[in-house]
């Protein structure tokens, strides 16, 4: 599951990452490591900097110390010009969809490209119809704004944005939260589907257990300000009083139960 | 992509990045009388889903004129995954291009009929809610939300003495300014304190607290329920058996009843002052001298007589301002136009009420 990583794959490198927020430290020297091809599960306690993490590596938010390389470019030294490059390059989905609720949903995903592509609209709409067909979504949804769609509905709505200039890098905000099991199995399965016909690199914040197990290659739980990182084998087997809670709690027993 | 003799040479990179550029290329292909076209893999280095739906979409075109398209090497796989995909998925019905309806103006006319119908009502219930719940915490007083009625005063009133007092000293300025200049010519300055004095206490100050006031907390009203409807706040309550309109809606009409009055008081006090103190720069009218003036050109109601109109104002600026954050459902967008409204509706309510109160006045011979 785990082929060897080698240093020219490291898609997403972070080292030595601090957070501050007036006096509370909420990342003190986090270290991670994402290899080109995998899906990246972080996880972490309410509260502990998983979505702080996210926008450092976004560059939403430049950190009180620490580097972010995003293929081999340092984006805590970026200006904005280099920024807004670097961003073309990865699509993210945020917790609760935020699509623009003023868009129709082929409004929303056709966005991007109107942003940083001149296309005519015939090739506009195309574009965004396969989309919504690569994500499932039907094509009437197109038309509809995301106050007329379901939960599941406005996760894919959100993944065929993120999807929309083809990046190679994909970040997931929670992709599953909210979702009933059947919708969150079936994202699961579209989420592996997508990233093996793609190829595409994924990072996915996640409480959702198992999504974990479904699709996650290697896991990086946050834990006092750190961040410990191993596959998924490995993760389940380490000491820390707190990982040995999330992975063998009850709700975890039962999920490796369901799973034989 | 090159041209020749119904050959086509893809190559490069066939990716998003460069999508402008591949779409003017393949816009820019006359495709000609070729029965047949021939297209020349062997020089793409990449290509990916997005830039497949691109090619895609001018192949089936071409295929659909009547062109058979042949593949020189390999046939990018993408352009299956496109091909595969789009079966998944229902062609969208093509909008059809209607000719002029004469229906449609009636159409457009009776529903704009409707949903005018449709508001008067629910600003008539709106209206009648706010009524029940005041009458039931004038009588039970448990019910009276002392709480959020004493927050409301203070934001809407005590927050707001800075802004208010400054428009009011401007405005008195402006007034006595004006009125030296034209009385001037006349040598009737003495008036000038009549002017500002009688102008003050029954028309300016109190409108234009009330248009600042409805700028400031009309529109904090729409927003901050609004926001709440959005959240599913208002719902939560309801759920609870919490009537949101005594909740949300009776501190905020009580509150700036209360308060905009008040703000009215001091509005007139700051206006005076500022008219006195004009008076003496512009006018070398010692204050002794204004003051006594000012009582001979004041009637014992002058006072009154604007006063008596800011609870009238504040009650339909927050009703305007409570009844629009209500309304707010969906999206974010609906938020701001609400919000919006309800500042523009409450002014233009403030400004009516004031021209009938001055009809009234005169009847009255006040």
């Amino acid at each position: 599951m785990s082929p060897a990583p080698a240093d020219d794959r490291t898609v997403i490198s972070v080292r030595g990452l601090v957070n501050r927020f007036g006096m509370q430290v909420v990342h003190d020297g986090v270290d991670m490591d994402v290899y080109e091809g995998e899906i990246f599960g972080v996880v972490g306690g309410s509260g502990s900097g998983k979505s702080v993490l996210l926008r450092s590596i976004l560059g939403l938010q430049r950190p009180v110390r620490g580097t972010v390389k995003l293929e081999g470019k340092d984006i805590t030294t970026l200006n904005g010009q280099e920024l807004r490059e670097v961003k073309k390059r990865y699509g993210v989905t945020f917790q609760h969809g935020a699509l623009f609720s003023s868009l129709t949903v082929l409004q929303n995903v056709q966005l991007p490209m109107t942003e940083y592509l001149r296309l005519p609209r015939t090739d506009l709409d195309e574009l965004a119809r396969f989309r919504l067909a690569q994500v499932g979504l039907p094509a009437d949804a197109g038309a509809k704004y995301p106050a007329q769609l379901s939960g599941g509905m406005i996760k894919r709505a959100a993944l065929a944005r993120a999807l929309a200039l083809d990046p190679r890098l994909l970040f997931l905000d929670e992709p599953t939260a909210g979702l009933d099991p059947i919708a969150a199995a079936a994202f699961d399965a579209l989420l592996t589907e997508l990233q093996k016909g793609l190829g595409l690199t994924v990072v996915m914040i996640t409480h959702d257990l198992d999504t974990i197990f479904r699709t996650c290659n290697r896991v990086g739980v946050i834990v006092d300000r750190h961040m410990v990182c191993d596959t998924l084998e490995g993760i389940v087997r380490q000491e820390h009083p707190w990982i040995r809670r999330y992975f063998h709690g009850p709700r975890a027993r039962a999920v490796s139960a369901a799973r034989g | 992509m090159h041209e020749g003799d119904g050959r086509l040479r893809v190559c490069g990179h066939w990716v998003m990045a460069n999508a402008s550029d591949l779409a003017a290329a393949l816009d820019s292909i006359s495709p000609g009388r070729a029965q047949r076209l021939t297209l020349d893999a062997t020089g793409l280095e990449s290509i990916d889903l997005g830039g497949a739906v691109l090619l895609d979409r001018r192949l089936r075109a071409l295929s659909a004129a009547g062109a058979r398209i042949e593949w020189q090497g390999e046939r990018p796989e993408q352009l299956e995954v496109v091909a595969a995909t789009q079966k998944g998925a229902k062609p969208e019905q093509e909008a059809v291009e209607e000719g002029f309806d004469l229906a449609e103006p009636v159409r457009t006319i009776g529903r704009w009929a409707v949903e005018r119908g449709e508001e008067a009502l629910t600003t008539l219930s709106f209206f009648g809610a706010v009524c029940v719940v005041i009458a039931r915490a004038l009588t039970h007083p448990r019910h009276l939300r002392i709480a959020a009625l004493t927050r409301h005063v203070q934001e809407t009133g005590l927050q707001a003495i800075p802004i208010v007092s400054l428009i009011a000293f401007l405005i008195s300025v402006i007034v006595a300014y004006m009125g030296a200049q034209q009385l001037r010519k006349f040598g009737a300055e003495i008036f000038v304190v009549d002017l500002v004095t009688v102008g003050v206490l029954r028309e300016m100050a109190v409108l234009l607290t009330a248009i600042i006031v409805a700028g400031r907390s009309g529109s904090a009203f729409a927003a901050e329920i609004g926001v709440m409807k959005l959240n599913e706040e208002v719902d939560a309550l309801q759920a609870m058996g919490v009537d949101p309109v005594e909740v949300l809606v009776l501190p905020r009409v009580l509150g700036l009843v209360i308060a905009l009055p008040l703000l009215a008081v001091i509005a007139d006090a700051v206006g005076l002052a500022g008219g006195g103190l004009l008076c003496f720069w512009l006018l070398d009218i010692p204050f002794a001298q204004y003051l006594a003036r000012m009582q001979e050109a004041i009637a014992p109601t002058t006072f009154w007589v604007g006063i008596i109109k800011a609870p009238v104002f504040a009650f339909l600026i927050a009703f305007v301002g409570t009844l629009r954050g209500m309304q707010v459902r969906g999206s974010s967008r609906e938020l701001g136009r609400l919000t919006t409204v309800a500042v523009v509706q409450s002014i233009f309510l403030v400004i009516l009420a004031d021209a009938l109160f001055a009809v009234l006045f005169l009847e009255l011979d006040i």
